[in-house]
């Protein structure tokens, strides 16, 4: 396309811990002995179980509650999305948008990217590559932004502990939330960008 | 410009792009410089903002701001004549209740765990590095810091406290601790410290490729 050489054209590997640049037939890292791999292995695979994954458990992280509150005798369960509800009724619209994109925006988009780029990589689309590249890079940024809500159900539970008057616990839905973001984080890590560059080289 | 060396021969003087595979000839980088892919324009390399030393100092720093971050409480509350504070390490108790302990451990490696190690393993190669050395047990400490990283979440944290503080401030009386403080300083330190940049450690120590 532009002519800035592939490592590969030159026989070389990029050592993803150091980035020392290995000879090609390399198995480990010479210089900080970590396996080094062309490509990350079975990256597509792997890629597609996590997120999979990350999907099953989407679906009880929003429909379990998350919190158990009980406030002078009177008790309510919350989940995810009513949380947010509740915020915004209060009036506390900036808490309530900032929950909601940390809890809901981004594992969506985590999602919805992720699922994109397997697709496209699949097919060794050569469509905007650059740029599906900056969402890679956007997505592994964002990602972790998600325990928003799995330490701050922490916080409130260890804090609001007056027995008989109120209390707070944490319920099911917060743990295979904390697992979504999990996921989708190790989903994120075994995906190789540099797949998405591979449908410009003939033989991959 | 004109080069002979090939990247087998002299792998320190290339650079290769972790996402694109693009090969580079490297570039001396000033204070402040950054380089960039031309294919899928990430960040290739960096110029280093600080000194070893100054490195060094920031862990230490990291190193007594965790501690009181840990100690000390990061919020208290009172109703009624009540009164309960909550510590990192009594949040993360918070979760380990019966079928949801996992989340709990994975909410002790992320604020607490992660950045502990992340701080000593830092400070044990860097104030060898200061004496132009190569810790013992370099190689592990470095690889540990690559993977340790991504999860060490203490700006999620510090937002969360921040977010928790404002969903109980409807209810109750919320005092902001010594604690959220130390944690508040702590994650700016972590950011300066904990990032890439330790990598260029295995150039300037030699390391040498077995």
């Amino acid at each position: 396309m532009n002519g800035i050489p592939y490592a590969r054209e030159h026989k070389v590997i990029l050592c993803h811990v150091c980035s020392y640049v290995c000879p090609e037939d390399a198995h480990d890292c010479p210089r900080c002995d970590s396996r080094v791999h062309r490509r990350k292995p079975n990256s597509l695979t792997r890629t597609w179980a996590f997120l999979i994954a990350g999907l099953i458990f989407y679906i009880p992280a929003n429909v379990l509650p998350v919190m158990f509150t009980t406030l002078l005798g009177s008790a309510s369960e919350n989940t995810i999305m009513s949380g947010v509800i509740e915020f915004a009724e209060s009036g506390s619209w900036d808490i309530a948008i900032l929950i909601f994109i940390a809890s809901v925006l981004v594992p969506c988009i985590k999602f919805l990217v992720l699922g994109m780029l397997l697709i496209t990589c699949q097919r060794r689309s050569q469509w905007a590559m650059r740029e599906r590249s900056r969402l890679y890079r956007f997505i592994e940024l964002i990602g972790y932004w998600s325990m928003l809500d799995v330490l701050v159900v922490a916080l409130v539970a260890a804090l609001v502990q007056f027995r008989g008057l109120s209390t707070i616990e944490p319920r099911l839905g917060i743990l295979f939330f904390g697992l979504v973001v999990v996921m989708t984080m190790f989903a994120a890590m075994s995906f190789d960008p540099r797949l998405i560059w591979d449908a410009e080289v003939e033989d991959a | 410009m004109t080069c002979h060396s090939t990247p087998q021969t002299d792998p320190d003087q290339w650079i290769i792009c972790e996402h694109c595979d693009s090969l580079y000839h490297a570039q001396p980088l000033n204070k402040g410089e950054s380089a960039y892919c031309l294919r899928c324009a990430a960040i290739l390399d960096r110029g280093h903002r600080m000194s070893i030393e100054q490195m060094l100092a920031l862990s230490i720093a990291a190193g007594i701001m965790f501690i009181f971050a840990n100690v000390f409480p990061v919020i208290s509350i009172s109703m009624k004549g009540l009164h309960n504070e909550v510590t990192l390490w009594g949040s993360v108790e918070a979760l380990a209740q019966g079928q949801i302990t996992l989340i709990a451990l994975v909410a002790g490696l992320a604020i607490i765990l992660a950045p502990a190690l992340q701080i000593a393993l830092l400070f044990w190669v860097l104030v060898h590095a200061h004496r132009n050395e190569i810790a013992p047990g370099f190689k592990t400490c470095m690889r540990t810091l690559e993977h340790l990283r991504p999860w060490s979440m203490l700006e999620v944290c510090l937002l969360g406290i921040l977010v928790a503080i404002i969903k109980l401030a409807g209810m109750l009386d919320v005092h902001p601790g010594v604690g959220l403080w130390a944690m508040a300083m702590l994650m700016v330190l972590i950011v300066l410290i904990a990032g890439k940049d330790i990598r260029r450690l295995w150039d300037e120590l030699g390391v040498e490729p077995e």
